[in-house]
């Protein structure tokens, strides 16, 4: 694991990934930080880090798009399933250099509070706790970037579907309000987001029969409940939409309550998403 | 040392490898011969921990491939058919990494790269950017990598494939100077690669094994050779009556040249000396000079033909194959 953590995050440095990435990082950082701390002279710097999230848009699968596509196309993957080491420490290896390389804009960025306390009063504790909480959003978000770069072969298009899935994730909240609130559009939408689920595991394992079969079973399930309790389904596609959102979690923290739920959500959307990329990597040995 | 059993792969419904099963013993250099798209890479891939086997185990040293994979793999070397690099590195980069996965540090780390490069040349390049280099040199690295940790087995995928003539023969004697205290196994399409450097030859086709023994013994037991051209000075109607008196000749076709006759003759008998003798004293006899005569040696072309196009209609059961122990 060592190993393949030292190798990532030399290979990273040698290219121009990690300048870009935190070079983007602290540039909208400052102009949050000139916006709301200088101009507007407000003393919360949480403010700066909710305005800074957008830009995790784009730069986190920029940060990820290659770091197991690239070893596809390279047909370097080979060389990690023959070395002595497992999948897991491959990934937590590659997991780890990210984390790294994420933490040095963010060591930079938390001076910012400190700097401005020199000027005025800066409510210490909601900053750096906000800065936690950024920090493990971001990793949450390296680790779906992750495992999206696991499922293709070429990094233009993991940039991209990242992009895409990350701005869906960001802007959740605000189209939950727009979408059906009603019983059977969310109905609609689950029968859409399973057919959805069908195609990734038709993709992923390449075994028909069984993304076929579990589609058609939560179809069934879904379908059972509405017969059921046709209330229940009142308003869900909305509260779904919300409840996935890490970037809403993220405002509660701004807002001043560090919010433990959120920790624990993001760790576990980390664990989720790794034990995916793992999966994603052991299922290249089957076809 | 490596024992494989009843292996098979199926991709889909395509089955590229079919209840192989061989066994492979220490400090030779064994080669996987077969045509294209036969399943030498996919057996390679499965030996070696690298794709997963629909049926069937593969022991290393007794540490089975799934179940210890990385007490097996420390014993294997592996240079997949396109060397696995990282073109943005140097080679002193690359197999540092390379050698840290496998588990060497400091010192020993060190004198191990230092020993690789050495052994494959490319102390030269070491700090140079690979995706600079040519292509002998990048197959060179590809091997240097699989010798760090100082695996017992050395498996290689068509190490000679894309590199220009005297490439391969410096590839070829690498491969040579590494079975001294490596057990090598590689493959190849190319039977004169096969046959000069190896102790054994795996004759793979249809994801089957149709052959295991040593280049000498394919050649004596599939093809005795079994056909002798001969010039005699003399008219074809009188070389026909000479034949005529010599015993178990199945075959013949007569071409007539300028000033000789030109014959070409088969035979079912296993002593072609026999046959060899009898025409010289049938010819000398009558006193017609034979200019010249020759027994066609089998080569493992046609070895190779013979079986792979023997193999599918043989038994797509897959038992009983001929497969002897070396």
């Amino acid at each position: 694991m060592i190993a393949v953590f030292k190798h990532e995050l030399r290979s990273y440095f040698h290219s121009l990934t990690a300048y870009v990435f935190g070079a983007f990082l602290l540039a909208f950082m400052g102009l949050g930080a000139m916006l709301y701390n200088i101009q507007a002279a407000y003393s919360n710097f949480e403010f700066v880090l909710s305005f800074g999230s957008l830009v995790m848009v784009v730069i986190v699968p920029i940060l990820t798009m290659r770091v197991i596509a690239e070893e596809r196309r390279q047909k370097t993957d080979q060389l990690l399933y023959s070395l002595p080491i497992t999948t897991v420490e491959v990934i937590l290896g590659k997991y780890l250099a990210l984390l790294v390389l994420f933490l040095i804009p963010m060591a930079v960025i938390s001076l910012y509070p400190l700097i401005f306390s020199l000027f005025g009063d800066v409510y210490l504790p909601t900053s750096y706790g906000s800065i936690l909480a950024f920090y493990i959003m971001g990793a949450a978000l390296i680790a779906l970037g992750m495992f999206i770069s696991s499922l293709t072969d070429n990094q233009g298009l993991a940039a991209g579907i990242g992009i895409a899935v990350i701005l869906f994730n960001y802007y959740s909240v605000s189209l939950s309000e727009q979408v059906s609130s009603t019983a059977l559009g969310s109905v609609i939408a689950m029968v859409v987001l399973i057919l959805i689920l069908g195609a990734i595991i038709r993709y992923v394992t390449k075994n028909e029969n069984l993304a076929f079969w579990i589609s058609i079973v939560l179809i069934a399930a879904v379908a059972a409940f509405f017969y059921v309790d046709t209330a229940a389904f009142e308003g869900l596609l909305p509260r779904i939409m919300s409840a996935l959102s890490l970037f809403d979690r993220f405002t509660v923290i701004v807002n001043g309550v560090f919010d433990m739920t959120a920790i624990v959500y993001y760790l576990s959307i980390i664990v989720f998403f790794l034990f995916l990329s793992v999966q994603s990597l052991e299922k290249r040995r089957y076809n | 040392m490596i024992t494989v059993e009843h292996l098979t792969k199926c991709y889909g419904d395509f089955t590229a490898v079919h209840d192989l099963s061989f066994e492979i013993e220490e400090g030779h250099v064994y080669g996987f011969l077969g045509p294209n798209g036969a399943g030498k890479s996919t057996t390679m891939n499965i030996m070696t921990g690298c794709l997963s086997a629909t049926e069937g185990h593969v022991r290393i040293d007794g540490h089975d491939i799934f179940e210890e994979p990385k007490l097996a793999k420390k014993l294997i070397g592996y240079l997949p058919e396109q060397p696995p690099l990282y073109l943005s590195e140097t080679p002193k980069e690359y197999l540092r990494f390379v050698g840290q996965a496998k588990g060497l540090r400091g010192s020993e780390l060190e004198e191990q790269i230092e020993e690789v490069m050495e052994l494959t040349r490319i102390t030269d390049v070491q700090n140079r950017a690979i995706s600079a280099l040519s292509k002998g040199y990048k197959q060179r690295l590809g091997i240097a990598q699989a010798l760090l940790g100082r695996p017992k087995v050395i498996i290689l995928d068509e190490p000679t494939v894309g590199l220009d003539p005297i490439q391969i023969i410096e590839i070829r004697d690498l491969i040579r100077q590494l079975g001294r205290d490596h057990t090598v196994i590689f493959s190849s399409h190319i039977l004169s690669e096969v046959q000069t450097i190896c102790d054994q030859i795996l004759i793979i086709a249809h994801g089957q094994l149709i052959a295991f023994d040593k280049p000498e013994n394919l050649e004596k037991r599939l093809l005795s050779p079994n056909e002798i051209t001969l010039a005699a000075e003399a008219p074809e109607e009188e070389v026909r009556d000479i034949l005529s008196g010599v015993d178990r000749l199945t075959q013949a076709e007569f071409s007539k040249e300028e000033g000789y006759t030109a014959v070409r003759l088969k035979t079912d008998v296993q002593d072609i000396h026999a046959v060899s003798r009898a025409l010289f004293l049938a010819f000398a006899d009558r006193r017609v000079p034979l200019l010249e005569m020759s027994l066609k040696k089998a080569n493992l072309e046609d070895i190779f033909i013979e079986l792979t196009e023997q193999a599918p209609q043989e038994e797509p059961a897959g038992k009983e194959k001929e497969a002897d122990e070396p």
